[in-house]
């Protein structure tokens, strides 16, 4: 027999617990019900072999050329005018008030400082300029052996480099990247279709900020300190699976 | 000068343009219109610049698409057009399909399931449809879903659950017939 949850009252929760959205107070309570509710733990394993299954076996499509090529152009020409339609409500007074408002808005940012003179917005800022085509890779090697012996001499420290490969995290290459006040290296895994940004520069540990997790437009990053490094994270992947590849790394 | 917010949206829009086309591509289930839509999405991105605030681009540029394929889906069935094509296995699904390195009956057997998976995605209701492509294909999170469609994250969960649901009855139907 059941204890206390009936199934349907558990369903909602064991979703959310396989789509990685529960704390584990909520997780427990779900293993628990699981434990006792044969039903209930085929239906989990079902739910996870499906979402397994759409992740592995639908297309996640991808922009064809000519129209990402289209929208860069848009997006240039625009640089230089106002976007048409504004042109067209030719209310100068509009675009003023709205650059006035998007002025006001940034000096009101407030300062999400998590570290000295590192933030996430800079790391995730970083991991975005390397997406663009070309930025990525200075060394392409699915080899930790090749990218360790590639630093040398690049960089003032010998960064540590381990392929994950086996954990299904595989390394695919390395490049030289900027953090202010150092130069950092950046590892570069892949999950699936997902790139992994793996920042790390020699730094003194900062209590403040050491596990540090977040999310800045889309992405996720993961903080942390080992041996005198700073690591950061950085990728579009879910935070569950890039918090799976921050603790193989540690 | 340009403004930086307006910079800052050029720079969401060309970084997430792959995430855009592909929402577009599973709610107008055909490549041109798809297109179409990702155009119309980006005119009214730049136009309403604005209106970002900083947040999550992702999710910010996601609802525009999402509320253009809508707009532009109405537009299409009010003109009388057919509204929706294309659903069943296309070319650039086979060619996407992994190889899986099975054997030639394992992997025919693979490539019917997912083509079958495919079909039943693409037959959900555009409600349902949408939440699991967020989820399962973009990996948002229930609270990035709820922006991009304007729902509570309720709604969220149990047209999740409704999705997931209909796609493991048909599943287990497939099973049978064999």
């Amino acid at each position: 027999m059941k204890s206390g949850e009936s199934c349907d009252e558990i369903r909602l929760l064991m979703q959310a617990d396989v789509d990685g959205e529960l704390q584990a107070a909520e997780s427990a309570r779900v293993a628990a019900h699981l434990g006792t509710c044969p039903a209930c733990a085929e239906l989990q394993t079902r739910l996870i072999a499906l979402s397994g299954a759409l992740r592995r076996d639908v297309p996640r499509h991808r922009a064809p050329g000519h129209l990402r090529e289209a929208v860069r152009k848009r997006v240039g020409a625009s640089e230089v005018g106002r976007p048409r339609s504004l042109r067209r409500w030719s209310t100068g007074a509009l675009a003023a008030g709205a650059l006035a408002a998007g002025v006001a808005f940034l000096s009101l940012l407030p300062i999400r400082d998590a570290g000295p003179g590192i933030n996430p917005d800079f790391i995730v800022a970083s991991h975005i300029r390397a997406l663009q085509p070309q930025h990525l890779l200075d060394v392409v090697s699915t080899d930790q052996h090749t990218v360790k012996p590639w630093f040398a001499g690049r960089l003032p420290f010998a960064p540590p480099v381990q392929d994950l490969a086996a954990k299904g995290f595989p390394l695919v290459g390395a490049r030289l990247d900027h953090v202010p006040g150092n130069a950092a290296a950046a590892l570069v895994y892949k999950r699936r279709e997902h790139i992994i940004d793996l920042f790390v520069w020699p730094a003194e540990p900062d209590e403040s900020t050491a596990g540090a997790t977040g999310t800045r437009e889309g992405y996720n990053y993961i903080h942390w300190w080992a041996n005198g490094m700073i690591f950061w994270a950085v990728s579009d992947l879910n935070a569950r699976e890039l918090a799976e590849f921050a603790s193989l790394w540690r | 000068m340009p403004d930086p917010a307006r910079l800052r949206v050029e720079n969401v829009v060309l970084t997430h343009l792959d995430a855009a086309y592909s929402l577009a591509r599973w709610l107008v289930r055909a490549p041109h219109f798809a297109e179409d839509v990702v155009q119309e999405a980006v005119l009214r991105g730049l136009s309403y610049f604005a209106s970002f605030r900083g947040e999550d681009g992702r999710a910010w540029l996601m609802r525009i698409v999402r509320n253009t394929a809508y707009t532009m889906l109405a537009a299409r069935r009010q003109g009388g057009q057919a509204a929706e094509q294309g659903q069943g296995l296309d070319g650039d699904m086979v060619r996407n399909l992994p190889d899986t390195g099975e054997g030639p009956d394992a992997a025919l057997s693979r490539l019917e399931d997912a083509a079958r998976l495919e079909q039943a995605l693409a037959a959900l209701p555009i409600e349902l449809r949408e939440c699991i492509v967020l989820k399962e294909l973009e990996e948002l999170s229930y609270k990035e879903i709820a922006q991009v469609t304007g729902v509570p994250i309720g709604t969220v969960m149990s047209r999740l659950w409704r999705a997931r649901r209909a796609l493991l009855v048909q599943e287990g139907a497939a099973g049978e017939e064999r």
